[in-house]
């Protein structure tokens, strides 16, 4: 691939994993949401080709196809059964309106290229200069967290957070050793797997999956 | 580095790993048996053996090791040695809390079999954090407790175990990616550092710390002080720890309290090493210190008007560790020695005390201190169990804790932080004070009020041995350690020159 190829094609992957995390915010219907997830992945799991074919790594493609099976297909696949289950479609008012939600991740958004001066300082290059992106989906990935009441609302902050990581990871130092990412993989997939059996116990217990009812366990 | 035969250092260290492993999956096959309980406990009789092994093959300096994957040195012996301890008191307390959970109908055939597939799978993950050399390993290892305990601190299904169970997923799910983040940047200067292959390898981290970059070095160390700290039930992420030690089952909140949190600990304490040579150790002093004071702030204000006596020692866990990273902060030899005392002395106290909390739930049918009264006079073994407990807990000689809280104080004042002892020990007496006034009343007080429970004089149920030897046995140990510094001293040391930086 040229140079030019490169960079164009990464710009293109990481533009879009930013777009798809603003929507995220913005969108309140659950399924939509749950496919800006798939296109996620995907472009995930394209970032990770691209670095492959510019760095050569036979061993890259690999984890990009890994990426793609987890983050595009396993992980929505499970957030949908949830969905599947339970009869909550869109989040029911969220916290904070989808104007203020906008406004904050244009902050955070600010602020995640703020903190990373430094990280691009250290070595500039097409892919660590889009290495805000990564923190910005973390930010954002976390706000959703906090100004979400639907329990599945906070595991697409949770998956938002981590392929901010993830995109991170790649941008950074074309991913992590494979022993880690292998643990790393496991590990996600798995409490994705616990929060869906805990959101079914929810739903048993409290007729619904509203965190607001999570109040009981306080101090006197 | 090791002289010795390798195969004997394949078994060393293999065999904790594997052993409770076993254990595991023996348990999830054939499902709850006194068998398959003796089994775990027979594991973490392993997992003690192998750190005395350890030891005493890295107490001269060195290290041994299996590939590249498995590492061991003489702070990792000293970590096995806390699992092995708090582990062998958990799950020989938990051959006798299941059976009578299963006899009062609050867990099914089902729960104790996830119970004996979980609590041994929960050793295997952290032995495999103290003994992976790639610190990407470690986090992964760290992470995995979440899942294996999630189930655990919901087993009774109730709402409130739900909600603590999805609180304690969901804040060290977060809290734990953070490190992740942290973990991906110091790989990120890593591989700028050597300009090419970068390494999560502690040992060749340890020895490139200076010429890692210190602007990304700076925002890792955060990241990983942050996310380490919430699985170390440190503020600002601390808020799941007492949720989840109330709900948990008492060996459970065992096994967090006495394992998962040092653990926490450990991986700071392997990443203080590297941070003081990539940045100004002030720095990484300020920040340990400003989350260390918080901790401790913070319990000690809740402990005051605690009212549930698995929350209180919640708390107290927290404390604890509060007093540990002060010790990490100053960061000398000999505070690293003391901070490691105080790890091994808190998770043995509190292993006793959370069983022994566990049995006294199961007698008096309530967890509120003022509806626990007179216990002295109606169950003398436990509540002097208790009682010894708390009064180790809370830095009484002979017991460990006494000498190790003594030795941080010294290490702070060796190392010119002596206006850190002020704060400390004003928040220390608090804490004395609180605990104290709970626990008389809970020994002492008036007889019970005949409130909510209707078993209360009806249930005259006694301790038998099996109960009482674990809890017994851990307050000799605790005292033992107190009054006799061998074998431990020198091992201590050599840990200590390890993690330690003057």
């Amino acid at each position: 691939m040229s140079e030019a190829a490169y960079v164009q094609s990464l710009n293109l992957v990481v533009g879009g994993l930013l777009l798809t995390a603003v929507l995220m915010l913005w969108w309140r219907e659950l399924r939509a949401i749950v496919r800006l997830l798939v296109a996620q992945g995907v472009l995930l799991a394209g970032l990770a080709g691209i670095l492959a074919i510019q760095e050569g790594d036979s061993q890259l493609y690999g984890v990009a196809a890994g990426v793609l099976l987890l983050k595009g297909i396993a992980l929505p696949a499970v957030l949908r059964r949830v969905l599947r289950d339970g009869r909550e479609a869109t989040e029911s008012e969220p916290l904070v309106n989808a104007a203020s939600s906008l406004l904050a991740a244009a902050f955070l958004i600010l602020f995640a290229y703020a903190v990373s001066r430094p990280l691009v300082a250290l070595a500039p290059s097409p892919a660590t200069r889009a290495l805000p992106v990564g923190l910005s989906m973390v930010f954002l990935g976390f706000f959703l967290m906090i100004s979400r009441r639907r329990a599945v609302s906070q595991v697409v902050g949770f998956l938002l957070m981590d392929n901010g990581i993830a995109a991170t990871a790649f941008l950074a130092a074309a991913g992590v050793p494979l022993i880690v990412e292998l643990g790393v993989s496991l590990d996600l997939f798995l409490i994705v797997l616990v929060l869906q059996v805990l959101t079914a116990r929810m739903r048993l217990k409290f007729g619904g999956t509203d965190l607001d009812d999570l109040r009981q366990l306080r101090d006197s | 580095m090791s002289t010795q035969p390798h195969i004997a250092n394949q078994v060393v260290l293999v065999a904790p790993l594997l052993g409770p492993l076993v254990a595991a999956a023996a348990g999830g096959l054939l499902g709850w048996r006194r068998s398959i309980a003796w089994g775990a406990v027979a594991a973490s009789v392993l997992i003690l053996l192998s750190g005395v092994l350890v030891g005493v093959r890295t107490v001269g300096g060195g290290a041994i090791g299996v590939g590249t994957v498995l590492r061991a040195d003489a702070l990792t012996a000293v970590m096995l040695l806390v699992i092995g301890a708090v582990g062998v008191i958990a799950t020989w307390s938990g051959v006798s809390y299941v059976e009578r959970e299963l006899a009062a109908g609050h867990t099914d055939e089902r729960g104790a079999r996830l119970y004996a597939l979980l609590v041994p799978a929960f050793l295997a993950a952290m032995v495999l954090a103290v003994l992976a050399d790639n610190l990407g390993v470690l986090w992964a290892a760290v992470e995995a407790t979440t899942i294996v305990t999630a189930f655990l601190v919901g087993h009774r299904r109730t709402r409130a175990s739900l909600e603590a169970t999805w609180k304690y997923v969901m804040i060290c799910s977060v809290g734990i990616a953070m490190a992740y983040l942290g973990t991906v940047l110091v790989y990120y200067a890593s591989k700028q550092a050597t300009g090419g292959a970068g390494s999560l390898s502690w040992t060749v981290l340890a020895v490139q710390g200076d010429q890692l970059d210190s602007g990304v070095m700076r925002i890792a160390v955060a990241l990983l002080v942050l996310g380490f700290g919430t699985k170390a039930g440190l503020v600002p992420m601390h808020s799941w720890l007492p949720d989840a030690h109330s709900q948990a089952p008492a060996p459970v909140s065992a096994l967090m309290s006495g394992v998962l949190l040092s653990v926490a600990v450990y991986a700071l304490l392997r990443y203080r090493v590297i941070a003081v040579e990539a940045l100004d150790p002030r720095f990484v002093r300020n920040l340990l210190l400003v989350v260390a004071l918080a901790s401790l702030a913070l319990a000690a204000s809740l402990l005051i008007s605690q009212r549930d006596y698995k929350r209180l020692l919640a708390y107290s866990s927290i404390e604890h560790m509060g007093l540990v990273v002060v010790g990490l902060a100053v960061g000398t030899p000999l505070a690293v020695a003391a901070l490691l005392l105080h790890i091994l002395g808190h998770g043995i106290g509190k292993a006793v005390l959370f069983c022994t909390s566990g049995q006294i739930l199961a007698v008096e049918n309530t967890t509120e201190i003022a509806h626990v009264r007179g216990l002295l006079a109606r169950q003398p073994v436990l509540a002097g169990t208790f009682a010894v407990g708390i009064a180790a807990l809370l830095g009484l000689p002979p017991f460990s804790l006494f000498l190790s809280e003594l030795a941080l104080m010294r290490a702070a004042a060796g190392a010119g932080m002596g206006w850190v002892i002020a704060p400390v020990l004003l928040l220390l007496v608090i804490v004395f004070l609180a605990v104290a006034r709970h626990t008389v009343g809970m020994l002492f007080g008036d007889q019970p009020v005949p409130a909510n429970d209707n078993s209360g004089a009806a249930h005259p149920m006694r301790l038998s041995r099996l109960e009482s030897t674990p809890l017994v046995l851990g307050l000799v140990v605790l005292a033992a350690i107190g009054v006799v510094a061998w074998p431990l001293q020198p091992l201590l040391q050599a840990a200590a020159a390890i993690a330690g930086t003057s």
